[in-house]
């Protein structure tokens, strides 16, 4: 196999922006995290009587939460779900058919007790947990393990295991906007929001993070990943918190909203997942989950409100992978779902064992990854420099505070935030796309279907899928005339600043060709890509070769094949 | 809202035109106004006479001449200057915006970024990426996001006469649309709601296209069997061409849609009619154009609609019947028999 090497790495090491673990917020968050679970039930409960003003739709929506608690615990049980579930939501329920024969007056402080009690369940639930010790144990006990797998698989001498050749610094590439974003951090607080692909990304970032030289972020972790206990316990150290998509009821996100908006105002740097869960089909997300992010604007309001002029920024950030391990159930998630109305079902065939024996895989081969951090954007969506402050496509600087002032005073308007977040939600898919590094396995599988498609042209996308996968072949020169072709227009979108590209993707076109079909999708059984042994291109498992190609999907790419 | 804090401000507007004067004094029933004027004789000549394009001018409305004073006296702006001085216009002005300004305009018509040295006959396809709506102009040369529009039957001479008209304040934010609302509303001016900014914006401006054809339809002398016709079937082809440029179906059937179109159908005052009423009497379009002081918007926006249907590929025979009459040389009555032999006979199917 043809050893990619990205151009030399400056892997110079970045100096942590705080020395002191005490220092960091998340520190600080977790050492009052008592006060701080009360502090969110106090105005989750608050915000939630805001939005249900009066007592019987209160009561309403209480009953329609506990019927849904119920139903999840008899439908989708799960191994971190609290034993005492089922008992505390009956005794709810209960209490709640008693309420709803009694008149509004009489139900209202009993009413106010449950919901009390409910949100202050969920907010304890939520709340992360960040121990210094365990995150330097954690910290340590990765760098020594992930780089025993390194030097293991790539040095090939005796004793390789004990060597200390390769870092994961070599094995993933950070890129793009490194120091603005320390500069940032140091400034005001940071909400990192990455592209989402594979159960690698949320460890993969904590690393990267610390790479940086910045305090541990905070970040939603999806519940499900806590059934593995492996990554429950580095979750847990590196301050993650819970998102149970379980539970999709008004108290429930109400109390996690305000968890988010709460520690981002305090400082505690976070990372959302906007896409809400991994891309199933491998594309670019194009639809962001607007919640999670609406928390960013409201705590940079709220800031604002408090006479605090720190600013809340906002880091675009693209994992590029050549190779994602649940590519093929993404893809055939995606397939089944596509075009009926259903929801994902978070199901993860991957407890601890596949884990490592995936990160073994991972580290064991050359594929590489590079993680590359865009500009930073002030909440909504402008650019800003070194400095933090916002600018806009003048370059003239702007007062992000302006936004939430109407009539020369700072106002709360929800409906004006909903906008704002949906607006800021579409800015950083634009990032996305601009930040996306193409690799040449992207390239290479982005051709060879797209070519398959236009010859195929008469066909649905499924029923192209279900082509026997013998019957195609795509004779090589016609394919490199197309590579050539479709990489110049790539050029040319780099120069527009559309796209950025890894550097192995320039030089001889059959280099590159040959690097990119040597490492497109390279541990799965079934290759997405490969050539023959007349050299023409093949492939052995089209649907995967779909799931690689839609990363390129988006850029116009498709009239030049 | 605490409208009480911003009644101290003035509200500016910005183009001194027919609907620039007319809202103006609307505005200015409730509240001081700058009006921007272009042309340094025309401001001085309002505040000394307090008359503009035939109109009295309301006390409480004052000229300016610089759009920064206005930019820094006021909160609230309602741009009404025609669509092809738009982006210019808004170029000048967005250097002294702010985010917290909130822009509510009135124009009607589309803004195009055309590739260098090409004009819309000669570009291969016209796209969403090229035909920009004014809000959508406001957005990319400003720090503006708070914007609104208002669109509507608001002919500038009936207003002028306070007699009942309506409009709509459109804009995906309830801040603007409430405030919009509060500064316009009167007991002969009622102000509906929407939140589809772009759906209200498109239906405004795709019904100057029905407008030319009913103006037209007059020319050649018939009566009101043919005005139905062409006012259903006009509204079905707005529908369509307005859903592919990114509108709702709901825009086209409220105020900005059905009631402009009604309005501007039946309307001899109307610019976009008179084009088709002395096209439709045998005159040449550029003659016509020679002789009017205002632009017709509709004639722009027919080469536009027609490119934007070919590529989307939308059914809009009389748009590309309009066309081939202002500018390929088919007469009116051509254009009518091709449309009465069309055989298309589904009456709606978009609903």
């Amino acid at each position: 196999m043809e050893i990619i090497e990205e151009k030399k790495n400056k892997s110079k090491k970045y100096k942590p922006i705080l020395d002191r673990i005490p220092d960091w917020p998340v520190y600080q968050l977790s050492k009052n995290r008592k006060e701080f679970i009360e502090e969110v039930t106090r105005k989750s409960v608050e915000r939630i009587h805001e939005l249900r003003p009066s007592t019987k739709q209160l009561i309403e929506d209480l009953q329609a939460t506990a019927y849904r608690e119920q139903n999840r615990i008899k439908r989708n049980r799960w191994r971190v779900d609290p034993k005492d579930d089922s008992r505390f939501w009956s005794c709810i329920k209960n209490e709640l058919a008693d309420l709803s024969a009694k008149d509004a007056e009489e139900a209202k402080p009993k009413v106010d007790d449950v919901l009390l009690r409910i949100v202050h369940r969920y907010s304890s639930e939520i709340a992360g947990n960040f121990k210094a010790n365990s995150y330097r144990f954690a910290r340590e006990a990765v760098k020594f393990w992930f780089a025993r797998l390194l030097n293991g698989a790539r040095v090939k001498k005796f004793g390789a295991y004990f060597r200390n050749q390769y870092t994961l610094r070599d094995k993933i590439h950070i890129v793009g906007k490194v120091k603005m974003l320390r500069n940032l951090a140091r400034q005001g607080t940071v909400v990192m929001v990455p592209t989402h692909f594979s159960n690698l990304d949320s460890i993969l970032i904590g690393w990267v993070i610390h790479a940086m030289g910045l305090p541990a972020f905070i970040y939603g972790a999806g519940l499900n990943l806590f059934n593995i206990r492996i990554i429950a316990y580095f979750m847990n150290s590196l301050g993650a918190y819970k998102v149970d998509r379980r539970k999709k009821n008004l108290p429930y996100l109400e109390t996690l909203k305000m968890y988010s908006s709460l520690a981002i105002q305090k400082g505690a740097h976070s990372i959302f997942f906007p896409g809400g869960t991994r891309s199933r089909s491998g594309m670019i997300e194009k639809q962001l989950k607007l919640g999670l992010l609406s928390t960013a604007i409201e705590a940079q309001r709220a800031l604002y409100n408090s006479g605090e002029t720190r600013k809340i920024f906002v880091v675009p950030v693209s994992l590029n992978y050549h190779f994602v391990l649940e590519a093929p159930d993404l893809i055939e998630d995606y397939l089944s779902v596509k075009g009926q109305d259903r929801y994902f079902v978070e199901d993860d065939k991957y407890g601890s064992f596949q884990l490592i024996r995936f990160l073994i895989k991972f580290f064991g081969n050359r594929s590489n990854i590079s993680v590359s951090i865009g500009r930073g954007l002030d909440v909504m969506g402008n650019f800003v420099n070194d400095e933090g402050n916002s600018l806009d496509s003048h370059g003239r600087i702007i007062n992000t505070k302006d936004y939430f002032i109407s009539s020369g005073e700072l106002t709360i308007d929800r409906q004006r935030e909903d906008e704002y977040t949906r607006m800021l939600s579409q800015r950083i898919v634009s990032e996305y796309h601009k930040i996306n590094r193409v690799f040449a396995s992207h390239l290479v599988s982005f051709i060879a279907f797209e070519m398959w498609q236009k010859k195929f042209s008469q066909l649905d996308l499924f029923n192209l899928l279900r082509l026997p996968e013998e019957d195609l072949e795509i004779d090589y020169q016609e394919f490199r005339a197309t590579f050539k072709r479709v990489r110049k227009q790539i050029y040319l979108l780099k120069e527009q600043d559309k796209i950025k590209i890894a550097s192995h993707l320039k030089g001889k076109s059959d280099l590159a060709i040959m690097r990119g079909i040597d490492n497109a999708g390279v541990f799965h059984l079934n290759r997405p890509v490969l050539k023959n042994k007349k050299g023409n291109i093949v492939t052995k498992d089209l649907s995967l070769l779909y799931y690689y190609h839609n990363r390129l999907v988006g850029y116009g790419l498709e009239q030049y094949i | 809202m605490a409208l009480s804090n911003t009644s101290e401000k003035p509200v500016g507007v910005i183009g001194a035109g027919n609907f620039g004067t007319v809202i103006s004094n609307l505005l200015a029933q409730n509240r001081k106004v700058l009006l921007y004027a272009r042309n340094e004789n025309d401001v001085m000549r309002i505040n000394a006479t307090h008359l503009n394009r035939g109109y009295e001018v309301h006390p409480q409305v004052e000229a300016v001449n610089d759009l920064s004073v206005i930019a820094n006296e006021c909160e609230i702006l309602f741009p009404m200057v025609p669509a092809a001085h738009f982006r210019e216009m808004m170029r000048r002005l967005s250097p002294h915006l702010h985010p917290y300004h909130m822009l509510i305009h009135g124009t009607k018509g589309f803004d195009i970024a055309l590739p260098k040295g090409e004009t819309i006959e000669s570009v291969k396809k016209l796209d969403r990426s090229m035909v920009k709506t004014m809000s959508e102009v406001i957005r990319e040369e400003s720090v503006a996001v708070r914007i609104g529009c208002l669109a509507g039957p608001n002919l500038s001479k009936e207003l002028a006469l306070r007699q009942p008209a309506a409009t709509v304040v459109a804009s995906s934010f309830n801040e603007v649309i409430q405030t919009g609302k509060k500064l316009l509303k009167s007991d002969r001016f009622q102000v509906y709601e929407n939140n589809d900014i772009v759906g209200v914006e498109i239906a405004g401006v795709l019904k100057n296209i029905i407008a030319i054809a009913s103006g037209a339809l007059n020319g050649l002398g018939f009566g009101d069997n043919a005005k139905g016709l062409l006012i259903s079937r006009g509204a079905v082809e707005m529908v369509y061409l307005g859903r592919a440029l990114g509108g709702d179906t709901k825009a086209f059937l409220g105020v900005a849609g059905i009631g402009d179109l009604v309005t501007t159908c039946n309307s001899p005052m109307s610019r976009n009619f008179t084009v088709g009423y002395r096209l439709a009497k045998g005159e040449k379009l550029k003659d016509i154009i020679e002789d009017m002081k205002e632009v017709a918007e509709g004639i722009n926006t027919v080469r536009i609609a027609k490119k934007c249907a070919d590529h989307y590929k939308v059914r809009a025979l009389i748009t590309d019947r309009l066309y081939k009459v202002l500018f390929e040389g088919l007469t009116v009555e051509e254009a009518l028999d091709f449309l009465m032999r069309y055989p298309l006979n589904v009456d709606i199917d978009f609903i």
